[in-house]
């Protein structure tokens, strides 16, 4: 190791030392302005002091609704893979049921034909996804680490091929006229329109403070010591008396909720859904997010799933020696995910445990190897 | 549910099914070998194998074929087919041994966790799959009729080409050359006791770093005759279509049992039969929904796959 990549190394630790000892008014007051940034960052009379960051090749709102979806579906994972250790290359499959819910209840080309409001769907379209991961969990769980990752992407997988080629689920047609988010001004305008994406950023990112603060209690309680135990050692776990197979059973069921809900959310603001919403691609980017971030953190896997959301979009208009770089945003994301394996394979912002559980690996150096 | 398409079908779909799925099992093989000495799902395989069907209708075209050219003479045939293939096996081994050395052996060095390896090899695989795009252009690639699809001859009905004696066969000879390079040489013991205990075999004087090159390289060329059997399969080859295989291909190493070379071979198999009987039965674009319904199944009564993991334990 570089003594330059080293000492970056300490500045970081110390910056996470000074967080957690500084007193806990001053960690409100910063947590109060991260969270007023992001509140005001759609706004243009805001953004365009920001130089650089807002995108140039698409609406910036737009892309910020795009990046807190991402963020949801993030902490949502980070449930599953970071605390309670289950690999799922298939979480993409939980939005897709959450949006199809929303899509088969409310739109008219639906063939129930219930025009349902999108409100009242929504708590359903939730319910529904927590019972289909605890109907793929129940039979799956008791398999381990690479047979469940194989499992999870094949019903992915299985689900984007029933939306394809059902004749009820619409396959490319899809369903239009998803009704938005109820709502109105003083004016009798509506809140949630087509043209203005802000107010659908603002509505998921209130949602992503709640669905943080219920994890984040929830990590704190025996349900989350419970997880953590099982992702360092299930034998273990199960012979002090963790029931391992309840409690990822819950692990896979909360986390599908999280999905469910931000797939709603999604349906609702596009207000059409059809199957290409919905390939494979989409829930690596999404594991990949949760482990860059640092997999096991709620900060970090926000801010791995935010990262990851917005530069994929932010390469879009960029132009660099005629080529068009919004073409290359894939290739960059794989290598970029290589170099971090190697350099720094708990992610940017680990979590302690964690990251003490890898530094004492990198220690055990195998025979020979 | 179709049962007259099925039954009246029932040979055509076999024989579709058994060199469909001998295409699978040759890439089946690569992750079996990979996962029997790492423990590791190498999603970067379905790119091992892309590189050798690029590298198949390269060659093809600097020998100057194009699509729509027709070549005659068996001697002829024989030659273009032998030329691309070894070019595709090399091209592949070489990619598999590349993605080795860059992305697996520093991550080893430092024995990062599972996780780590996972997250590289899909890293890895974008990265690969989006080069061959942006050089393709994102358009498929034609390849060459290089065998008649006229029946050679016909048993109980169903008509027999050249194309799916080819595939088979050929797959048939390479399994069984893989075989008996594993479980008869001195490298395939190396493999052996790598796969078994990693530290002991470095103990008793395997180069670990060796052996694992090995794999990646056998792997890699069987992905790379896989490649070529695809192009002339298909007769198209599109950058993205590595995905999907990959998958397919991985399914049918854990349905055989992965880290088991003949439960590889028997998934890979199962796999192209259960595809097209469904498709068949319920419709083709059922095919890969029926494909996951069958591992999901398989693995809720056999965890460990039809013939069980055993790569070490073979012939001990």
């Amino acid at each position: 190791m570089s003594g330059a990549a080293e000492r970056i190394r300490s500045d970081w630790r110390s910056v996470g030392e000074r967080w957690r000892r500084a007193p806990k008014w001053m960690r409100w007051a910063v947590l109060a302005a991260v969270v007023l940034f992001f509140y005001a960052l759609p706004n243009k009379e805001f953004y365009q002091y920001l130089g650089p960051i807002p995108t140039t090749g698409s609406n910036f709102g737009q892309v910020l609704f795009t990046v807190s979806i991402y963020v949801l579906l993030a902490v949502g994972l980070n449930i599953v893979v970071g605390f309670a250790g289950l690999l799922d290359l298939g979480y993409f499959g939980f939005f897709a049921v959450g949006a199809y819910t929303v899509a088969v209840l409310t739109s008219p080309s639906s063939d129930l034909k219930t025009h349902w409001p999108w409100l009242a769907v929504v708590p359903l379209a939730v319910a529904l996804t927590m019972i289909s991961g605890i109907s793929l969990g129940t039979p799956t769980l008791r398999l381990r680490g690479d047979y469940l990752a194989i499992v999870t992407l094949g019903f992915a997988e299985m689900i984007r091929i029933a939306a394809t080629s059902s004749t009820f689920l619409k396959g490319q047609r899809g369903f239009n006229q998803i009704p938005h988010p109820p709502g109105e001004y003083a004016d009798g305008k509506p809140v949630f329109g087509v043209l203005d994406a802000r107010p659908y950023y603002w509505l998921v990112l209130t949602l992503i403070i709640l669905v943080v603060f219920g994890v984040r209690n929830l990590t704190r309680s025996r349900v989350g010591r419970a997880w953590v135990s099982i992702r360092e050692d299930e034998d273990a776990a199960q012979l002090m008396g963790v029931p391992t197979f309840k409690f990822k059973l819950w692990a896979f069921a909360a986390g599908a909720a999280i999905g469910g809900l931000a797939g709603a959310l999604y349906a609702g603001k596009v207000n059409f859904v059809n199957s290409q919403n919905f390939e494979l691609l989409n829930s690596i980017i999404i594991l990949a997010a949760v482990i860059l971030g640092g997999s096991g953190n709620i900060v970090g896997a926000i801010v791995g799933g935010g990262l990851v959301a917005y530069l994929i979009e932010r390469f879009r208009g960029i132009e660099l020696f005629g080529w068009e770089l919004y073409e290359f945003r894939f290739l960059f994301f794989g290598v970029v995910l290589v170099v971090m394996m190697i350099f720094r394979p708990e992610g940017l912002i680990p979590n302690r445990r964690r990251a003490a559980e890898f530094k004492d690996r990198r220690k055990e150096v195998s025979v020979g190897g | 549910m179709d049962f007259n398409g099925l039954f009246s079908n029932f040979g055509e779909l076999t024989t579709t099914g058994l060199t469909q799925g001998a295409i699978y099992a040759l890439v089946a093989l690569g992750y079996t070998l990979v996962y029997g000495v790492l423990k590791l799902i190498n999603f970067a395989h379905s790119e091992v194998f892309i590189a050798g069907a690029f590298a198949a209708i390269w060659t093809w075209s600097a020998l100057g074929l194009n699509q729509d050219s027709v070549v005659n003479g068996v001697g002829s045939i024989i030659m273009y087919l032998g030329v691309a293939m070894v070019v595709a096996a090399l091209a592949s081994a070489v990619t598999a041994s590349v993605i080795e050395r860059v992305a697996y052996r520093p991550l080893r060095k430092r024995n990062a966790p599972p996780l780590a390896f996972l997250i590289t090899a899909i890293g890895a695989s974008i990265a690969i799959s989006e080069l061959f795009g942006i050089w393709t252009d994102r358009r498929p690639e034609g390849v060459p009729n290089l065998i008649s699809i006229k029946p050679l001859f016909t048993i109980a009905g169903t008509p027999i080409r050249p194309i799916e004696l080819l595939i088979v066969g050929s797959a048939l000879v390479m399994m069984v050359g893989l075989d008996i390079f594993i479980n008869r040489t001195r490298f395939g013991r190396g493999i052996r006791a790598v796969a078994q205990d990693p530290n002991t075999a470095a103990l008793m004087g395997v180069n670990k770093d060796r052996i694992i090159l090995l794999v990646f390289i056998a792997g890699g060329a069987m992905a790379g005759v896989a490649g070529l059997l695809y192009d002339i399969r298909i007769g198209a080859l599109s950058y993205s279509v590595g995905f999907l295989l990959g998958l397919k291909a991985f399914t049918a190493a854990v349905l055989g049992g992965i880290g088991n070379l003949r439960g590889a071979l028997l998934g890979g198999l199962l796999l192209g039969l259960v595809e097209n009987y469904a498709s068949g039965l319920i419709g083709s674009q059922w095919k890969d929904f029926a494909a996951f319904a069958v591992l999901v199944v398989l693995l809720m009564f056999r965890p460990t796959g039809l013939l069980g993991e055993s790569l070490g334990r073979a012939r001990a």
